[in-house]
């Protein structure tokens, strides 16, 4: 399909800039990782006064955007932040504590205590600290990633719902308006993504969930690309994120699995029974280490993605001249092109070798030796 | 600029991964030169194949960021 | 570094967002579309199948009616053919019949015109017979009138005998 060869055409030139954005990514994670302990947290106060006082610091910008925060800055005007205050939800050893994160009034140093439930808290690093300790509170605040990560949801909810609507007015009709949009995406992840990975017979359990992933990766990608307040959070470029649907893979996987998976695991057939204990072992570690690539790959792609554009935008300022920015501008513009693109690659492996993951789990192979040995790249 | 050893090792991993993928990618547009017909089996695997072989690029670059 | 730590908070929220998609989705969106969409499929898949049968059935009702008129076509042939050999034969045994009664009325005839020329001639004979009779009576008359020229006669009669 289209698609696909929208894939090949663009795929050699992807993968190594992926890379190249990864190593991108070092640099600028290495000379921040100093400085960004006393600097970042300046950053929502002194942002808007950072190039007029100190010189531009990228880092401290980019560390900031990439991070999480409690609020929401959306724009610096005549010298203030604006930002969308957020809940912070406090779960601490006197129970449930809620405020907003205004009342912080924008600090992350821990200069400013914030008076709630009866207790005292300081906001260090985008970290919530009792007051003059070290100790933290667990923290379940609405914060930026999770504001977008709820909008994002909604946002699926409702195309998919409407989507859904036109199908249950419309029996075997061709499908109209928001319908034919989201179709040929669905068919793409059915009939390209499960239908190659899973054997057919289990085929329509799992599709749904797949579905969903891609979309909900795909969708918060692209949210993640959009420049301005309602996008723009680093969602599916933050671990925790990418944690969580690494580990569903992993459950899935791993509860579905049949006899024939687990032998596979623990006593591989086929193969001489004096490797059959360090085949396992490393099978062992293989269960872990395929999702935790997934969980690397999809968190190391968006944020390197993020860094790069930043870096691209900041240029502007670095040079502080104005006669930078048409260049900063198109080099801008053709990495946001090719992060499209990324949004959709990546929504498309994550979901691929999750399909793939689940395809090996439930798969019974009546196999020879050298059938295995493919079966398990 | 400051940095450490790390930095280093991850760019030679990016370097390796870099290598493998566009081996990867040429090879791929050979196969479907020479059989556009099977494009997209060939494409499904180099894709697969690329992401597996990016996943441990990857793996370089996190150790650089654990610091 | 702080890049690479997971947030407890946003793990439960994603948890607890993601698995409601899943739900949400599952129920009320997958479930109706991935179904409309088979039923479509299958749908098209029997029309396909169904104008697949009527074309055959289309095919085969045609090869049917070119049979029939083949078969037509060779029982008028059948027919003609027939007619033919009839008619010939009829003609034939006509024929034959006829040249049977021609030569019967010829046969016939031809006894009849023997049998009649056998009276003829019979009659005939009988009549010269007379006729000589008579004319040998009248010679002999005259002759025997004038014996001179009967003398000569039966000399130049003997003369010719000696001849022979």
């Amino acid at each position: 399909m289209g698609l696909g060869r929208f894939f090949t055409l663009f795929t050699a030139v992807i993968m190594p800039l992926g890379s190249v954005l990864a190593s991108e990514e070092v640099g600028h994670s290495e000379h921040s990782s100093a400085p960004v302990e006393h600097v970042a947290d300046e950053h929502a106060t002194d942002e808007a006064h950072a190039p007029k006082e100190e010189g531009f610091n990228p880092n401290e910008l980019i560390m900031h955007h990439i991070a999480d925060s409690h609020g929401w800055h959306i724009l610096d005007w005549d010298g203030h932040a604006v930002s969308l205050p957020l809940p912070v939800i406090l779960w601490t050893n006197d129970g449930l504590v809620v405020f907003s994160s205004s009342e912080f009034h924008h600090d992350t140093e821990g200069h400013h205590v914030v008076n709630a439930g009866g207790q005292q808290f300081v906001n260090k690093h985008e970290k919530i600290y009792y007051a003059g300790t070290e100790d933290k509170p667990l923290d379940f605040s609405i914060t930026k990633n999770v504001l977008s990560l709820i909008m994002g949801a909604v946002l699926i909810v409702l195309i998919f719902l409407s989507a859904a609507r036109f199908y249950a007015k419309n029996t075997n009709k061709a499908p109209r308006g928001l319908a034919s949009f989201v179709e040929p995406l669905i068919l793409f992840v059915r009939d390209d993504i499960a239908r190659g990975a899973i054997p057919e017979k289990h085929l329509n359990r799992f599709v749904p969930y797949l579905l969903t992933l891609f979309f909900f990766i795909w969708v918060n990608n692209l949210l993640g690309l959009v420049p301005f307040f309602p996008g723009g959070a680093n969602l599916t470029g933050n671990i925790a994120v990418t944690l969580v649907l690494a580990a569903f893979t992993l459950i899935i996987t791993n509860v579905n699995g049949t006899k024939d998976y687990w032998m596979h695991i623990v006593w591989m057939p086929g193969v001489p029974t004096p490797l059959k204990p360090i085949l396992a072992l490393i099978e062992l570690i293989g269960v872990f280490t395929k999702p935790f690539s997934l969980m690397i790959r999809l968190f190391a792609n968006i944020t390197a993605g993020h860094i790069l554009v930043l870096s691209l935008v900041s240029l502007i300022f670095i040079f502080e001249s104005v006669w930078i920015s048409p260049g900063s501008i198109v080099l801008t513009l053709f990495i946001s092109t090719l992060e499209l693109l990324v949004a959709a690659l990546q929504a498309y492996v994550f979901t691929m070798l999750t399909a793939m993951s689940f395809g090996a789990a439930v798969e019974e192979h009546h196999h020879d030796d050298h059938a295995h040995a493919e079966g398990h790249h | 600029m400051t940095g450490s050893i790390a930095a280093i090792g991850a760019g030679l991993a990016v370097i390796g991964v870099g290598l493998g993928i566009g081996r990867i990618g040429g090879q791929a547009m050979d196969a479907i030169a020479r059989q556009p017909e099977a494009s997209g089996k060939i494409q499904t695997a180099m894709l697969i194949s690329a992401a597996f072989i990016e996943g441990v690029g990857l793996f370089g670059v996190v150790v650089s960021l654990l610091k | 570094m702080d890049l690479v730590t997971p947030g407890l908070g946003l793990i439960v929220w994603t948890t607890i967002v993601f698995l409601i998609l899943v739900f949400l989705l599952g129920k009320f969106a997958w479930k109706p579309i991935l179904s409309a969409v088979q039923a479509r499929e299958e749908a098209i898949d029997q029309a396909l199948k169904q104008a697949e049968s009527a074309r055959a059935e289309m095919g085969k009702l045609q090869a049917s009616n070119e049979q029939l008129l083949k078969q037509a076509r060779e029982e008028r042939e059948a027919i003609v053919k027939e007619g033919r050999a009839m008619r010939d034969a009829m003609v034939a045994e006509a024929k034959e019949s006829a040249s049977v009664e021609a030569a019967k009325i010829l046969e016939s005839a031809r006894t009849q015109i023997h049998q009649e020329k056998m009276a003829a001639v019979t009659e005939l004979k009988n009549q010269v017979a007379q006729l000589a009779v008579d004319m040998a009576e009248k010679v002999l008359r005259a002759e025997l009138a004038q014996p001179e020229v009967a003398k000569a006669n039966i000399d130049r009669d003997l003369k010719d005998l000696n001849l022979n």
